[in-house]
């Protein structure tokens, strides 16, 4: 029987833990820093404090949430797996098994202690990571395609299209978002089929988006055109049957029911948002000479709110992008938190908060704070991210 | 406006109205081991089996409620209460008749449980108002005053962090810094039940802390971004050359114009804080209007989650309204007429 | 009203001033050995081109230089004392009281939020703590002085109430409030029309002069500062590089660069094809990027090497004989100045050829909803852009279009190419109407035929594409070529059409300066071989130096191509210089037209009268007729009934009856197609004297 760690133990442990990651971040400023100056507004970053704290943390999730799901590093135990002689153990606790045979390749240690139910409280933290890396980005990219595919021509043709499609996201964006995931993701719910029409609505978002994309830049080259809009649809359409419908053919793409609700909720309450900001962004940049001078080229109007306003929209959009992954990332949690879409077991930041608030009161703090501290920094980091963008993007 | 309300609770209709939540209700208000024969005799003898839109049409008020002899031989109708006397029973009774139905978990009128509970939340809110909105705008103008400089950059560095914390993130800090013995401070109460009753500082200041954070970082970064934007504008510079004082420059001058854009965000922002208010009653096991919805929601309480809603849509309409006057009552260069 | 003690001699003695601006990449020296001394009761004209210095002087008298700025050198007294010296608080009792200023854009220095007369009566209320009545009481003086109508009103009014003349005159109004013993205007008029801008100078003169101001006007408009200085001081590059009298400095010119900028702009007498403009060659160098040496030295015509590129600063010297004229000029006495134009090439001009393009009675009308904020429902109105416009356009002609803001030009533009369908009326290309056909349904062919050149530099090019993909996007669009490489070609040959490198391919357009923009721009539009090509402003937002350069290569193009040029300005003497023919508009409706010679020469309409006379001319020997026009153009939602001039014409007493009033006039065909749309008779017509008079010495 080993003694259980000190603090000092606990942060050494956590280190050796972490050094994967830690040796990524710092290759990956060591490089970033030696050549910033050819690196365009990535380099640019590392002139502002806030905005290398904010790509230190979001890196550090991004690289563990990798060397954890995809090398199987970092992460002493099976997040899932309950030890009963554990239960609400103090970190630095030893590792030990009442029933069972404990795994010879899990930790000597629980680095953070055990939860209610006995299970590495570190792991499970480190397990959360890879579904909000996984998800949170995506989602968020989702829920750019749709809000930019619609808010282009909204603020581009304005009138009538323009009026519905803005009465609809306010509509969504008056709905208060906890009423709107309590009604959307439960078990009944999903029984409907409901949200799998979203998802084949919100879905083919992407593919019109890239098809009109090169549709609109190479119709003067047929060949070229066939060839790019050909690849977007044969991929597209794949990606897009096995995720949204389930079935798809070759059998290779699943999304389990249970996430896709998930995903879908958190796109279609970001949409909304993201319609508004594009839009405003195009009634700006529409009035430019050089829109003017497409028009005057016969541009079709796709091509100039791609090619001609989208980039020059960017920069604002970016700087909302990785405040819209953090926006997302709480989401999630909230959904973790009123135990929404997932299955009672798997390790959720949000679900873990909650749980372990109810030992607060009993002085058990070391369940509930570590996914909450784990969530804030990478909330954090993404808002400082952001906002030594804006900064540099501003300095010019 | 009204439109919009309708859409809304059509929507929130048609989804709690989805046969397998209705199946859901039907088992929790008789019994789980119905079969699913008997879950269709006990949802047509509660109107529920009608189409759609007759039910949403009497939910509302405009279409006569309905009366059904049902399976088992005893007359229900929508007006009169399981016991009542169906033949003194009003015609209509919606919301619009200021019926809003019974809670099926609560077991009472859906209008008494809101109106109790929404006189919960909004001495939560107003205390969250309090709070919020003149430390986040002063917050805003003195970071944005001076751009780039110390204060600046610290002040700025909070708001974002609070900005970038979830009520439920730091509403369990809070608790296990504040409130628990293990840090030893026990300042506060973690628990806010007992100031449904009487609201103490004690067993008040953590939730109302907490929503207040969350909102106050964005509203003091909006502020900030508004006013550093009017800082540097000509005619602030006009009135520096004027040689009228700082301090006159940021008052008389700047302020009006730096609160326009700021105003409509405090506005907007109100369904997120609803969104806090939920998370944080249930945090902190505060029965206010947050709690009840998910109460309801997660029983699938149709009557209460319409009112619910309802009422949550309303407030927002309502702040938006106030939002768009505010603005042409700042910005003079919008005219009502 | 002064707290300083009572002081004579000169108002403001700016002293070796050097002022630099600190960013974490460079040090850049804005202002550099800067010296220039105000009498009382003086007007001093500082000019020169945008980035050269002259607001960042402004800004140093006033000590308000921001966060990065920062007095390296000399002294700026005012009343003999030392402003960097003065606490934050005498400052504050000097800025607004004893200098005021005023700026280029009226509408963005008025506080939006607060009414004009709270804005006004505040300055005396800090500077001399005069109650509030007494205040307004002193507003409503100087509103009156700044001649606006109904002062009461003005004062309760918002800025965003008012017109941009009338806030210019607010601003006016409000830097006379404490009667200061300086004035300093930051290009005062660059917004305003010209007609306007005319009666603004006219009322900053007279007022000067009733205060007894002493006056820094800020300008890049040489002939602005002709009109309104007593000595002026030419900028470049952040040094002085010549001072002097008006007359000394104008006549007498005593440094290359002064005299580079004179023969750049198109003054009378200048002709595109016998004695066409000469362009300062090169570009403006960036601050940290100057020579050594003399910093016009690169872009000079009597360069010498090994004199003129050494280390060490070049200081300025009084030209011999004249006390208060100086150049900074190291071969000054070396240099023949009234030596003739040499580089001067001459052209002839082209015959106009066949009818390309026939606009007959074209009307544009909009349906604007009449209040924005309710809007949706009911009440519209129907703005007349576009009145019975008739036209030809020749191949290879530049018919000019002339108008000030509102006047219908851009809307004209706007059919034409498609963007927009007429309401009425038709335009025939090669004899094929157009009007009612918008651009997406023209053929590849029309398109490529009708293109634009756009004013702005700053927006004409999408700042996320490469020059050279910008160009070979609309080679594709035209159909040009069949491979990649054949276009690649074409799109390098543009090119160099343009007079650019061809590395600029490559450049985004960021790295490009305004003229180098502005040809990218002129490129792009005759990628598709363009017979018809509409200039909207094209070198207006442009450097004076810069301007002649980017004009001369439009018309070279243009002969080279026999394009038909459409040219839309405001800018009188660059449309004498370069158009053929002109048309003048007012609120829609073409008031004159004729060739260039005859709109130039009376018989006049009598807009075009007030507009050639608000033109100003770097020219003393030039006289002007003085016109002045009363108060603003008026909106084109409620255009006036009868004539659309009738509200500011100063010929309307000479129509008898209320003709003016009630009727539209007629067009009237002079002699040889010069058409004017007046209801004066022809004697009075024949009897207008010319609003030029040039005197007869050679120069």
């Amino acid at each position: 029987m080993t003694d259980p760690l000190g603090w000092g133990g606990i942060i050494g442990q956590m280190m050796v833990q972490f050094a994967p990651t830690l040796t990524a971040l710092i290759a990956t400023f060591a490089l970033s820093i030696t050549y910033k100056r050819r690196l365009g507004l990535y380099g640019k970053l590392f002139d502002s404090t806030i905005g290398m704290i904010g790509l230190a943390l979001v890196l550090f999730w991004v690289y563990t949430a990798f060397f954890a799901g995809v090398l199987d590093l970092i992460a002493t135990h099976d997040p899932l797996d309950q030890s009963a002689s554990m239960k609400k153990k103090l970190p630095g606790t030893p590792y030990s098994k009442l029933i069972g045979k404990a795994d010879p390749e899990a930790g000597a240690y629980y680095i953070l202690g055990g939860d209610n139910l006995g299970r590495d409280v570190f792991s499970r933290v480190i397990a959360g990571s890879i579904k909000v890396i996984l998800i949170a980005p995506f989602a968020t990219i989702f829920a750019f395609m749709v809000g930019v595919t619609l808010g282009l021509p909204a603020g581009y043709y304005g009138g009538k299209f323009d009026t519905v499609l803005s009465f609809i996201a306010n509509l969504v964006m008056a709905f208060p978002v906890i009423l709107l995931f309590y009604l959307l993701v439960t078990p009944e719910i999903v029984h409907t089929g409901i949200p799998v029409y979203m998802a084949a609505i919100l879905f083919i978002f992407p593919v019109i988006f890239l098809t009109i994309l090169w549709q609109s830049r190479y119709y003067t080259q047929p060949a070229k055109r066939n060839i790019y809009v050909g690849i977007t649809l044969v991929i597209g359409l794949w990606l897009y049957l096995g995720i949204a419908w389930d079935a798809d053919p070759l059998g290779l793409i699943r999304f389990p029911p249970n996430l896709l609700v998930v995903f879908v909720a958190v796109v279609f309450v970001n949409a909304p948002t993201v319609f508004r900001i594009v839009r405003g962004l195009v009634l700006d940049i529409k009035t430019r000479d050089y829109v003017a001078a497409a028009q005057t080229r016969g541009e079709g109007p796709w091509y100039i709110m791609l090619w001609e306003i989208l980039p020059n929209a960017r920069g604002p959009l970016l700087v909302d992008f990785c405040l819209r992954i953090g926006y997302t990332t709480i989401l999630l949690g909230t959904l973790g938190f009123f135990g929404l879409g997932l299955e009672s077991e798997s390790a959720d930041w949000g679900k873990m908060i909650i749980d372990g608030r109810k030992l607060l009161s009993a002085n058990i703090l070391h369940i509930a704070i570590p996914p909450a501290l784990a969530l804030l920094s990478l909330v954090l980091g993404l808002n400082f991210l952001a906002d030594g963008l804006r900064e540099e993007s501003l300095r010019d | 406006m009204l439109l919009t309300a309708l859409c809304l609770t059509l929507l929130v209709f048609y989804l709690t109205n989805l046969a397998p939540n209705l199946e859901k209700l039907a088992k929790t208000q008789g019994n789980f081991r119905m079969t699913d024969e008997e879950v269709t005799t006990y949802l047509a003898n509660h109107g529920y089996a009608q189409p759609f839109l007759a039910k949403y049409g009497q939910w509302l008020g405009v279409l006569p409620g309905y009366v059904i002899i049902g399976h088992d031989g005893q007359t229900r109708a929508k007006c009169a209460p399981e016991s009542g006397v169906i033949e003194t029973a009003p015609r209509f009774c919606g919301i619009l008749q200021g019926d809003w139905g019974q809670s099926s978990v609560i077991k009472k009128d859906v209008g008494t449980v809101i109106a109790d509970k929404l006189a919960l939340t909004g001495k939560l809110m107003f205390w969250v108002l309090v709070l919020m909105v003149p430390s986040a705008l002063l917050i805003g103008v003195l970071a944005g005053m001076r751009e780039g400089s110390r204060t600046d950059r610290t002040l700025s560095t909070i708001s974002i962090t609070t900005s970038a914390t979830p009520e439920y993130v730091s509403g369990v800090l809070f608790i296990a810094v504040f409130a628990s013995s293990a840090v030893g401070l026990k300042w506060f109460k973690g628990t806010a039940t007992s100031a449904m009753d009487h609201a103490t500082f004690e067993n008040f200041f953590l939730p109302v802390l907490t929503i207040a954070a969350y909102g106050m970082g964005y509203i003091a970064r909006m502020t900030r971004a508004s006013m550093a934007e009017v800082m540097t504008s000509q005619y602030i510079r006009t009135a520096r050359l004027k040689g009228v004082s700082f301090g006159n420059i940021v008052v008389k001058h700047a302020l009006r114009n730096a609160l326009i854009a700021p105003f409509t965000v405090i506005m907007l922002q109100f369904p997120w804080l609803l969104n806090g208010v939920v998370i944080v009653e249930t945090l902190f096991n505060y029965k206010g209007f947050g709690w009840a919805m998910v109460l309801a929601a997660s029983n699938n309480d149709i009557e209460l989650l319409l009112g619910i809603s309802v009422v949550s849509v309303i407030v927002v309409l309502l702040t938006q309204l106030i939002s768009d006057i505010g603005y042409v009552y700042l910005n003079p260069r919008i005219s009502v007429t | 009203m002064s707290k300083l003690k009572p002081y004579d001699g000169p108002i403001l003695e700016i002293d070796q001033l050097s002022i630099s601006f600190f960013t974490r990449l460079h040090d850049i020296p804005a202002v550099m050995d800067f010296s220039v001394d105000i009498q009382p009761g003086e007007a001093v004209g500082l000019v020169g081109e945008s980035g050269c210095g002259k607001s960042t002087v402004a800004l140093g008298v006033m000590q308000d230089l921001g966060v990065n700025g920062r007095i390296v050198g000399g002294a700026v007294r005012f009343k003999g004392q030392d402003l960097s010296q003065l606490s934050p608080e005498e400052l504050r009792d000097i800025r607004g009281n004893e200098i005021a200023m005023i700026y280029q854009e009226p509408m963005a220095s008025l506080n939006p939020a607060m009414r004009v007369g709270q804005q006004l009566s505040e300055v005396p209320m800090i500077h001399e703590g005069i109650s509030q009545a007494q205040a307004r009481q002193r507003a409503l003086d100087v509103v009156r002085d700044v001649k606006l109508p109904d002062p009461e009103r003005i004062l309760r009014s918002y800025p965003h109430q008012l017109s941009g003349g009338q806030q210019q005159r607010i601003v006016i109004a409000m830097a006379l409030m404490s009667k200061p013993a300086l004035l300093i205007l930051d290009e005062p008029t660059t917004a305003l029309d010209v007609t306007v801008e005319a009666a603004v100078v006219e009322l900053v003169k007279d007022l000067g002069k009733k205060y007894g101001t002493s006056m820094l006007f800020i300008s890049h408009n040489l002939g602005l500062v002709l009109e309104t200085c007593d000595r002026i001081c030419v900028m470049y590059s952040g040094e002085a590089v010549e001072t002097g009298s008006i007359k000394d400095v104008f006549d007498q010119m005593q440094h290359p660069y002064t005299q580079a900028l004179f023969r750049s702009i198109p003054l009378p007498g200048a002709d595109k094809n016998t004695r066409p403009l000469v362009a300062i060659p090169g570009n403006f160098p960036l601050p940290h990027e100057r020579p050594t040496g003399c910093n016009f030295g690169p872009r000079c015509d009597h360069f010498a090497p090994g004199l003129c590129d050494q280390p060490g600063a070049i200081p300025m010297q009084t030209v011999k004989g004249f006390e208060r004229h100086a150049s900074r000029c190291l071969r000054m006495s070396d240099i023949d100045w009234n030596a003739p134009i040499a580089t001067a090439v001459k052209t002839t001009a082209c015959d106009p050829g066949k009818v390309v393009l026939k606009v007959d009675n074209l009307r544009k009308y909009y349906e604007v909803a009449a209040n924005t904020l309710l809007g949706a429902r009911g009440d519209k109105t129907l703005v007349k852009a576009n009145e019975c416009l008739s036209f030809e356009a020749h191949e290879g002609e530049t018919l000019a279009i002339v108008g000030e803001s509102g006047c219908g030009k851009s809307t004209f533009a706007k059919v034409l190419m498609g963007l927009e369908t007429a309401t009425n009326g038709q335009i025939l290309l090669d004899g094929r109407n157009i009007e009612q056909t918008p651009i997406n349904a023209r053929d590849t062919q029309t398109v490529a035929d009708i293109q634009m050149v756009f004013q702005n530099p700053f927006d004409t090019l999408n700042p996320s594409m490469t020059v050279g993909r910008q160009i070979l996007r609309a080679l594709e669009v035209f159909g040009h070529g069949t491979s990649h490489a054949q276009r690649h070609g074409e799109m390098m040959r543009l090119l160099d059409l343009v007079k650019l490198p061809r590395e600029f391919a490559t450049r985004m357009p960021r790295q490009l300066s305004g003229g180098q923009k502005q040809r990218v721009g002129i490129a792009r539009a005759f990628a598709g071989g363009a017979r018809i090509v509409v200039a909207d402003e094209p070198v207006s937002a442009l450097d004076v130096s810069v301007q002649a350069a980017v004009a001369d290569l439009l018309m070279d193009i243009q002969q080279d191509q026999k394009t038909t040029l459409l040219f839309i300005s405001h800018d009188l003497s660059i449309v004498r210089y370069l158009s053929d023919r002109m048309m003048v508009m007012y609120l829609g409706h073409v008031v004159e037209l004729g060739s260039t010679a005859q709109v130039f020469a009376p018989p006049y309409h009598p807009y075009t009268e007030a507009l050639l006379s608000a033109v100003p001319i770097a020219d003393t020997h030039v006289k002007k007729k003085h016109i002045v026009l009363e108060g603003d153009v008026p909106s084109a939602l409620t255009p006036p009934p009868g004539c659309p001039f009738q509200t500011r014409c100063p010929r309307k007493s000479d129509v008898p009856g209320d003709l003016c009033d009630t009727q539209l006039p007629p067009i009237r065909t002079m002699d040889n197609g010069h058409q004017i749309k007046c209801h004066l008779s022809d004697a009075i017509l024949s009897r207008m004297d010319p609003v030029f008079k040039i005197t007869p010495e050679n120069r």
